[in-house]
């Protein structure tokens, strides 16, 4: 199985406040991997580091190394932009561009990247959509505002927006943390779709939603790598006293 | 150590309380009267003109109190061109420096600079007049003007001799006067715009310049534009340092390069020279009863702007 992301000795703060200490952890291709924690626990840190979003708070630092495809991303002559290029991100709050319309919403990453043709524009733009599962429901309305749309909705406009520019990886910040079941179910649907495209890290606070998508799951205590392993081991024979306690719901 | 001794009747307190509500009700009070009467006094007192003349006042080019006709459409042209103007060369300079504050700045250097810029707004504009006509209008005429005239003098805007004083010198003022309210309240407005529209941008691997231009413009847009609403009300009404280098000329040229009058500077300018004739008088009201119609609609309509823009998104954070 190869590895898609290697991260090594990672850690990360914000001002003096150290956020993640020593993480070690290998992100496999094509597969889901999901981060679980209590609130407060490094979890969506960790997952900013992976695209290198982490730095753009004020004040922020990091150590350590994060390998994609073997070559750390860290390293300087590395440009951020190009990482987050590679490594789409979608996160917790739906966020579109008020002023644009649904279709410009999707392919606003790729008219940043310079293509300007409408017909392959319009094209990426249906390709996204349906990979979306949004498509069938917004082929009508494309040119009205992206925040027209139901929340659910808007976050899965904001996957085909993720997706139109061709990553290789996307992260998910807890996608569903302010959505209804249904919408929930559907982009986890979608998630399990795109596995077979993608490498998938999601940070969740909904352990059913971990033990529901992930292929791996990583539980994270304060600012610590707990333990790592395949879902179904950690759902169900986890070796720490501290994993058990927060999967059965003793705290968190 | 003894408690002080609470006394039994509070009196003083009740009718300190009564004297201070009532004091500073009066001073409220006071405002919206002055308000009223800011507004009636020159309505009244514009009446002569108002009956003379009727709504040619607005569209009469002529300005000539010897065979007492008055016409306020040059002004009404100058405040209007000089207004233009002014937002045309403010505008730019006021955006750049909101967004060098509100995204680029490091932190220490953003108090010391938006202190500055404030302080700006805080010149006198007398002050800012004089540095007008011995510094800027001398400046235009000598350097900016000779090259205007040479490469775009086919263009009506830049016909005719440049002596200092002018429509050109006269906007710039106003510009230099508009950028700190104009930026001041496009950085406020900004710095509103949600981490998570500068984030979508960034993590779709947006450039910070892209980042601003796709997510952090458009989403402020009708903040941004009550801004420079703003700065055009304050161009509208701003008197004394256009006054000192807009040449003040009654006639309407196409040049930028003659002199001209607004409708504040001729006010200004001429209410002392009326020489008792009551028509002049009163046709310089009008134009201030004119001037003060409009100043308020633009401020109210510029505020409203900005103030939705700014509630609807402190409401949504």
């Amino acid at each position: 199985m190869p590895e898609k992301i290697t991260i090594e000795n990672l850690n990360a703060w914000f001002e003096t406040k150290q956020a993640l200490h020593d993480i070690n952890l290998s992100i496999q291709e094509n597969m889901i991997t999901a981060i679980i924690g209590p609130s407060g626990c490094g979890k969506s840190t960790f997952i900013r580091c992976l695209n290198r979003m982490h730095e753009v708070v004020p004040k922020a630092k990091i150590s350590g190394k994060v390998l994609v495809d073997g070559k750390n991303i860290y390293e300087s002559d590395v440009d951020p932009v190009d990482i987050r290029r590679r490594i789409g991100m979608v996160f917790q709050k739906a966020n579109p561009f008020p002023t644009m319309s649904i279709s410009d919403n999707v392919v606003a990453g790729l008219k940043l990247s310079g293509v300007k043709d409408k017909k392959i524009l319009d094209n990426i733009a249906e390709e996204s959509l349906k990979k979306a599962a949004l498509w069938d429901e917004v082929k009508n309305d494309l040119n009205k505002s992206g925040v027209s749309l139901s929340g659910g909705q808007q976050q899965r406009l904001c996957i085909a927006r993720a997706l139109a520019v061709e990553p290789e990886i996307i992260l998910f910040d807890e996608p569903c943390s302010a959505l209804d079941p249904i919408s929930t179910s559907k982009i986890e649907d979608l998630m399990l779709e795109l596995k077979e495209k993608y490498t998938i890290v999601i940070v969740t606070h909904n352990m059913q939603q971990a033990a529901r998508v992930s292929d791996y799951t990583a539980f994270f205590l304060y600012g610590k790598l707990i333990e790592f392993g395949e879902t179904n081991q950690i759902f169900k024979k986890p070796m720490e006293k501290s994993t058990e306690d927060y999967i059965v719901g003793r705290f968190g | 150590m003894d408690r002080p001794k609470l006394s039994f009747f509070r009196m003083s307190k009740l009718s300190g309380d009564f004297i201070f509500k009532g004091v500073v009700g009066l001073f409220a009070l006071g405002i919206i009267v002055l308000a009223f009467l800011l507004f009636r006094e020159p309505f009244i007192e514009s009446q002569l003109s108002r009956n003379a003349f009727g709504f040619g006042f607005l569209t009469g080019s002529t300005w000539d109190p010897v065979n007492e006709v008055f016409g306020a459409l040059p002004f009404i042209f100058g405040t209007l061109v000089s207004s233009f103007l002014a937002l045309l060369i403010a505008v730019p300079f006021s955006l750049g420096i909101a967004i060098f504050l509100s995204e680029l700045a490091p932190e220490k250097l953003r108090t010391p600079l938006s202190f500055i810029i404030e302080l700006l707004a805080a010149v006198p504009s007398v002050i800012i007049g004089l540095w007008g006509i011995f510094i800027l209008a001398p400046f235009l005429r000598d350097y900016l003007a000779p090259p205007l005239s040479t490469y775009l003098g086919f263009l009506p805007l830049f016909q005719g001799p440049m002596y200092g004083l002018s429509m050109l010198t006269g906007s710039v003022i106003l510009a230099i006067m508009v950028i700190p309210i104009t930026s001041s309240v496009s950085r406020e407005v900004i710095m509103t715009v949600p981490t998570q529209q500068r984030e979508a941008a960034l993590a779709l691997g947006a450039t910070g310049w892209e980042t601003t231009r796709i997510a952090v413009l458009p989403y402020a847009r009708s903040g941004i534009f009550g801004a420079v609403i703003l700065g055009f009300g304050r161009a509208v009404g701003e008197t004394m340092a256009v006054t000192m280098v807009i040449g003040n000329s009654s006639h309407i040229s196409a040049s930028l390069f003659s002199p001209s009058d607004t409708m504040a500077s001729v006010i200004a300018n001429q209410f002392l020279e009326t020489a008792g004739s009551k028509l002049y008088i009163s046709s310089l009201i009008e134009v201030g009863f004119l001037l003060l119609v409009v100043s308020v609609i633009i401020n109210i309509g510029a505020r409203i702007l900005v103030w939705k823009f700014l509630k609807v998104e402190r409401g949504a954070a």
